[in-house]
């Protein structure tokens, strides 16, 4: 068993590692170092088997790799550009601060790219039917959106909670096709709508497909939702390379499960140069326990199907996570991070709510960018990495950190609203007539799927408001 | 099956066996309604004609269980249950009663108490062995270590996707019997037994497996006799933790001794004649 090391004290062995040629791209699971590996139940087997074999055929078929990279392009819009935050990166110690915009992808944010690529492997296999988990949201909606241009049935798990902070997100899947069942079970977060999901799967497994959204779970789904998001980090490589003429000092991203992270890592991973940073959910603060730090304070456990760090009471019962940003709530995380972890080859850090929506404000108010919550936990931590970074040397514009702006804002409206004290008793914006909230009693989660076009109704009549 | 090691579930099996039926196996998870009266409903079920009783760990990500299951058991943590109560569990009705008696456990709860630690606790306890419905052999090793150690069993699971050589893997790693899920799909009561479970069974006899217990979906007298008549063993959850939520340990005995008249393999057994006997036989054990 590893334990966690203390932050930094691993580089040399990261260093080794890549001096002795060995590559920490592209590896393959089901193990990754002592994570990974298939913590599944039986039934599920041939159904990973089935999903493993048809992917790697896939990623060596010029034909689909064409048909990803044509959608990728001509769909979704990639490659996402590189823009540098001038005005934001004055905060940063006057570190050269640059925004891998995976927000501008179609659907809003970096899940577009697993969507399509297990959509498209769940078409070879044959599935009529996707189902998927959702936190945010932004997964849901990816998936309903790759469902419908697919033509595939999509039944999308979400938290009761979560239904609840992102109700446009819900009415979005909708609009779109898909149902959304709302799980009541346990926390009513992410981890209990994977539960469901798995439920159903197994239950479904002959035509079903579960695109799960993030780089986690049983093998092969590490690898494979990596190997989907790889596009981010050699877009962004490329695009640094071609605007500075350098690599970065630094990459930053925020990680719940840690797939747009992965992503932009897997670029820079074997550049020993490049240091690399992941940035947790610090919540209300990790001495208060209410937090998703999962690597920062977790322990190795198994959670959906992948041996990795997480956060567990003495029991092995899951701990219940918390944070501002629904996307990052998650007690769990990619088993690669954990091993990346252990090497010291990335740096994970935790970021508080108050961090977050600090940079958040920052960013809309010096970039005109509304960043999604979750991507604010990686632009609060590239602040510090600035500040740091720049510390002595003689021009601080000589430092160059990308961050993976890995979703936008648009969402995450009415949270900010709240948290920035932007609302009266009853909900409506101050100073205006604008409400950002339903009416009390114009229905409940519960029974989102009755009828969506009241909720499509509702939600566009605030709009013109 | 790995058969140097003495199997205490082989052995109620095999008693079983012997008066010319199927072993019947309950299902209770610990600490459900208190642990108290888990220890008093598993001696009711022993009882009155339960040869194995199978006590789960309450788990907080219980993703191969239905509704009625995951109640119980938030039900259960939320009261304050502790994974170490269970070898409370296991010693009070190991010490009432002849019933071999297996937890079922999903893997973290094992992995962070240490496996070679839990093993020993549940060997101290009397405990046959641990039903793993999260852990394949493929990431057994640690497992398989202690179990030897301790001479405890390992119960995986056979599903009707397994193929042909992965039935073939789990049944020589097996110890005591191989679990068949009888269907594809979560624990929960069901109208009907799924035709795919004969067929499951036949393929794990025919992969070496000599005793192969049907789990999932049973929940009355005539299931039981469906499937006792090609199972070594039929397992039965769900239907008990709803009989123990809605009428306590009394109901627990009652439905327990009612799919015991199921197990007879004999056509004519009345349920009633049945049932009447299997209690007295129990207690001579």
């Amino acid at each position: 068993m590893v334990d966690a090391p203390t932050a930094g004290s691993n580089e040399n062995a990261a260093d080794a590692f890549l001096q002795g040629g060995t590559t920490l791209r592209h590896a393959p699971g089901p193990y990754f170092g002592s994570y990974g590996g298939r913590w599944m139940p039986e039934s599920l087997i041939a159904a990973l088997d089935e999903l493993e074999d048809t992917f790697d055929k896939a990623k060596a078929d010029p034909e689909f790799l064409a048909q990803l990279s044509e959608l990728n392009k001509n769909y979704s819009g990639r490659p996402s550009l590189l823009t540098e935050a001038k005005r934001f990166s004055a905060y940063a110690g006057g570190a050269r601060i640059f925004l891998k915009r995976e927000d501008l992808n179609h659907t809003g944010s970096h899940k577009i790219n697993n969507v399509l690529g297990q959509a498209l492997l769940a078409k070879r296999m044959g599935k009529t039917r996707v189902i998927a988990e959702t936190g945010a949201g932004q997964h849901g909606v990816a998936s309903a959106t790759a469902a419908a241009l697919l033509g595939l049935e999509c039944v999308v798990y979400m938290g009761a909670e979560d239904c609840r902070r992102q109700a446009l997100n819900v009415a979005r899947m909708q609009l779109l096709g898909a149902t959304v069942v709302p799980v009541t079970n346990g926390s009513q977060t992410l981890k209990d709508a994977i539960n469901d999901a798995l439920r159903d799967w197994v239950a479904n497994v002959e035509n079903t497909h579960y695109l799960l959204g993030t780089a986690a779970g049983a093998h092969p789904f590490p690898a494979m939702v990596r190997f989907f998001h790889e596009v981010i980090g050699e877009e962004a490589r490329a695009q640094i390379l071609e605007q500075t003429g350098r690599l970065p000092d630094a990459v930053c991203a925020c990680i719940g499960g840690g797939s747009n992270a992965i992503g932009i890592f897997h670029g820079f991973l074997d550049d020993p140069s490049v240091k690399i940073y992941g940035f947790e959910a610090g919540g209300d603060g990790v001495e208060t326990g209410r937090h998703a730090a999962t690597i920062t304070l977790g322990r190795p456990g198994v959670l959906h199907g992948a041996r990795s760090y997480l956060m567990q009471d003495e029991d092995g019962q899951t701990i219940e996570s918390h944070s501002i940003s629904a996307g990052l709530d998650y007690p769990g995380v990619g088993p690669e991070h954990s091993y990346l972890a252990d090497i010291g080859r990335v740096t994970y850090e935790p970021i508080t709510d108050a961090e977050a929506m600090d940079a958040f404000r920052l960013l809309c108010r010096t970039e005109g960018i509304i960043p999604a919550i979750e991507s604010s936990h990686a632009l609060a931590g590239a602040l510090k990495v600035g500040q740091r970074l720049v510390e002595g040397k003689e021009n601080p514009a000589h430092t160059i950190v990308i961050v993976n702006l890995s979703g936008r804002g648009d969402k995450d409206v009415q949270t900010a609203a709240e948290w920035f004290d932007m609302l009266d008793e009853d909900g409506n914006v101050k100073g205006t007539t604008l409400s950002t909230r339903k009416p009390k009693g114009a229905g409940t989660f519960a029974d989102v799927n009755a009828d969506p076009n009241a909720d499509v109704k509702a939600q566009t009549s605030e709009d013109q408001n | 099956m790995t058969e140097q090691i003495p199997s205490k579930s082989a052995a109620a099996i095999d008693r079983a066996k012997a008066e010319g039926r199927a072993a019947l196996i309950g299902y209770l998870p610990a600490g459900y309604p208190d642990v108290q009266a888990t220890i008093d409903a598993g001696i009711a079920m022993a009882r009155n004609g339960a040869d194995l009783i199978e006590i789960g760990i309450p788990y907080s990500d219980p993703v191969m269980d239905g509704p009625v299951i995951q109640a119980a058991t938030t039900e259960a943590i939320a009261k304050g249950f502790h994974v170490a109560s269970v070898f409370d569990v296991v010693a009070g009705i190991t010490a009432a009663t002849d019933a071999a008696v297996l937890v079922m456990t999903y893997w973290n709860p094992v992995m962070r108490m240490g496996v070679d630690e839990f093993s020993r606790r549940l060997a101290e306890a009397g405990g046959a062995g641990l039903i793993t419905p999260d852990l394949i052999p493929d990431e057994a090793s640690e497992w398989f270590e202690a179990s030897d150690k301790y001479g405890l069993d390992r119960v995986f699971l056979v599903a009707p996707s397994s193929s042909p050589e992965r039935l073939a893997m789990t049944v020589a790693a097996s110890r005591g019997f191989v679990y068949a899920v009888s269907i594809m799909g979560v624990t929960g009561a069901r109208q009907a037994v799924s035709s795919s479970a004969e067929k499951l069974v036949a393929d794990a006899h025919a992969a070496g497996a000599e005793r192969v217990c049907v789990g999932l979906g049973v929940s009355n007298a005539s299931h039981v006799r469906e499937i006792a008549a090609y199972a070594d063993g039929v397992i039965v959850g769900t239907a008990l933790v709803a009989a123990i939520r809605d009428g306590g340990v009394e109901a627990v005995g009652q439905l327990t001794r009612d799919l015991s008249s199921g197990l007879s393999r004999a056509e004519l057994s009345g349920s009633g004649v049945a049932a009447s006997t299997v209690p007295a036989e129990k207690e001579e054990f």
